[in-house]
């Protein structure tokens, strides 16, 4: 399968600390991958660095075959940020359309991804004014008006009802039928079984790299819970 | 930078501050009032054309040095512009962006203070009210290009607001208007010389003394729109793609 994005021996420091010491992966085009760890271990700073917004120690982080942060990647990437990205003081759609003009689409571009995202009947709204989850919908919007390759989420459905999350993942998954290569950071184990590769981070360090059937059938489990927490007792064991 | 994005980039900045009516009515509103208090503090009298010609050029100045640095503030601490440093727009057309959105507001305020200062105040001035919006409107767009400059030294509202008094209130205690500026001490007038505000006061001066633009309006001027581009060059600097 054609790679979309290439990281090698990535370190990365924040402030003194090193919270990426040399991480490697790869992930292939058209596929959802997920990224999953405990907070703060480094997830958001893996995907800044995909993104390009990132200041990078060493090594190498390549996205479509370019270095990551090129000029060139700007037209073909989304970034949806964990706290919420979006101009308070606009309307969904005014932001979606700042958005949309600056990949130089159009109003008709910016309405459909917000009807992707379900907030058509608030497009008229003020950011300022809508719930936790319509806001990072809101942000999510503007992620994917683009129609980016790449797209890079860090915890889209954090705050979602339900049915809205299995509406965003099925989203995702026809996205990804397209060709659009997903990489989604996720706390809800549940969230895990639908991508194709989950990538496990803990303290900086990749500890699993694999598909979740593998990683369960690895594990000896069929609980993602349990089947992370073996692996990191596993690397524990074997460091000790 | 693209003509397209700079023009959808001062759309949504105009659009934005339209979707908050409060802070139009104070852009436009308050230096009438300040207007209104210095006439009936001076009686109308030759001093209030004096200090209110420099007050037309200093309120633009302070008020337009906050607005910016909040907002670019917020661009910076909400994740927008780490989002924006995505996408195919480029610093110039942010920082171009913010100095043409709020120098036409700007343009706006002045030309709204200068009518009330003319027409119901008899401002008296030799020289024409145009060149007094124009040099107004060149002080906005000081205040625009200082204030994207210091947020970057700001990590709060709280310190960004701040910056106010550090970067106005010298340059209006030293522009000439307390004391004259060469009966200042020597080390004070080496202070003034290099703040950009002491140009602007100089050339309204000058419009106020003399019926025709004279050569050292043009001259202060051209130091302010000098002093602009340096703010924006280091302005640009502090813009970062990548941060740590």
């Amino acid at each position: 399968m054609e790679t979309a994005i290439e990281v090698s021996d990535l370190v990365i420091n924040r402030g003194k600390r090193e919270v990426l010491h040399g991480l490697t992966c790869t992930i292939p085009r058209g596929s959802i991958t997920g990224l999953l760890g405990p907070s703060g271990s480094g997830k958001t700073t893996l995907m800044r660095a995909v993104v390009g917004v990132q200041l990078v120690a060493s090594g190498r982080v390549s996205v479509l075959g370019e270095p990551a942060g090129s000029p060139a990647l700007r037209h073909r990437i989304g970034y949806l940020t964990q706290a919420p990205s979006v101009y308070d003081d606009l309307t969904v759609r005014e932001n979606a359309r700042y958005f949309a003009s600056l990949y130089k689409l159009g109003h008709a571009d910016a309405d459909a991804a917000i009807e992707a995202v379900g907030l058509g009947q608030a497009a008229h709204q003020l950011v300022a004014n809508l719930s936790g989850g319509q806001r990072s919908r809101a942000s999510l919007a503007c992620a994917i008006v683009g129609r980016p390759e790449v797209l890079v989420l860090d915890e889209p459905t954090v705050g979602q009802d339900p049915v809205l999350r299995d509406d965003l993942w099925a989203r995702f998954r026809t996205m990804a039928a397209d060709g659009t290569t997903i990489l989604v950071s996720s706390h809800v184990m549940d969230e895990a079984n639908r991508c194709d590769r989950l990538l496990l981070i803990r303290d900086g360090h990749l500890i699993g790299d694999d598909t979740p059937a593998a990683i369960k059938t690895t594990a000896g489990t069929d609980d993602l819970d349990e089947a992370f927490l073996r692996i990191i007792r596993q690397q524990e064991k074997a460091a000790a | 930078m693209s003509p397209h994005t700079l023009a959808s980039t001062i759309g949504r900045i105009v659009r934005q501050l339209r979707h908050d009516r409060r802070t139009v009515g104070l852009i436009i509103v308050v230096p009438l009032l300040l207007l209104t208090l210095l006439y009936y503090m001076f009686d109308g009298g030759l001093l209030f054309d004096r200090i209110a010609l420099v007050m037309l050029g200093i309120f633009p100045f302070i008020i337009m040095f906050l607005i910016t640095s909040i907002a670019m503030l917020r661009e910076r601490t909400s994740g927008t512009l780490e989002r924006l440093f995505t996408t195919p727009v480029g610093k110039l057309d942010l920082l171009f962006g913010y100095g043409i959105a709020f120098g036409l507001v700007a343009a706006a305020q002045a030309a709204v203070a200068a009518g009330l200062a003319y027409w119901l105040f008899d401002l008296d001035t030799a020289g024409s009210a145009w060149l007094v919006i124009l040099i107004a409107v060149a002080n906005a767009v000081l205040g625009v290009a200082l204030g994207l400059l210091c947020s970057a030294f700001a990590r709060t509202e709280f310190q960004a607001v701040q910056f106010m008094p550090v970067v106005a209130l010298p340059q209006i205690l030293l522009c000439g208007l307390f004391v004259a500026r060469d009966s200042m001490a020597g080390w004070l007038q080496v202070i003034s010389d290099v703040l950009p505000l002491s140009y602007s006061v100089e050339a309204l001066t000058e419009v106020g003394r003399h019926a025709d633009p004279t050569g050292t309006m043009w001259r202060d001027l051209g130091i302010v729109v000098g002093a602009i581009i340096l703010a924006l060059v280091l302005g640009a600097a502090t813009l970062r793609r990548r941060t740590a």
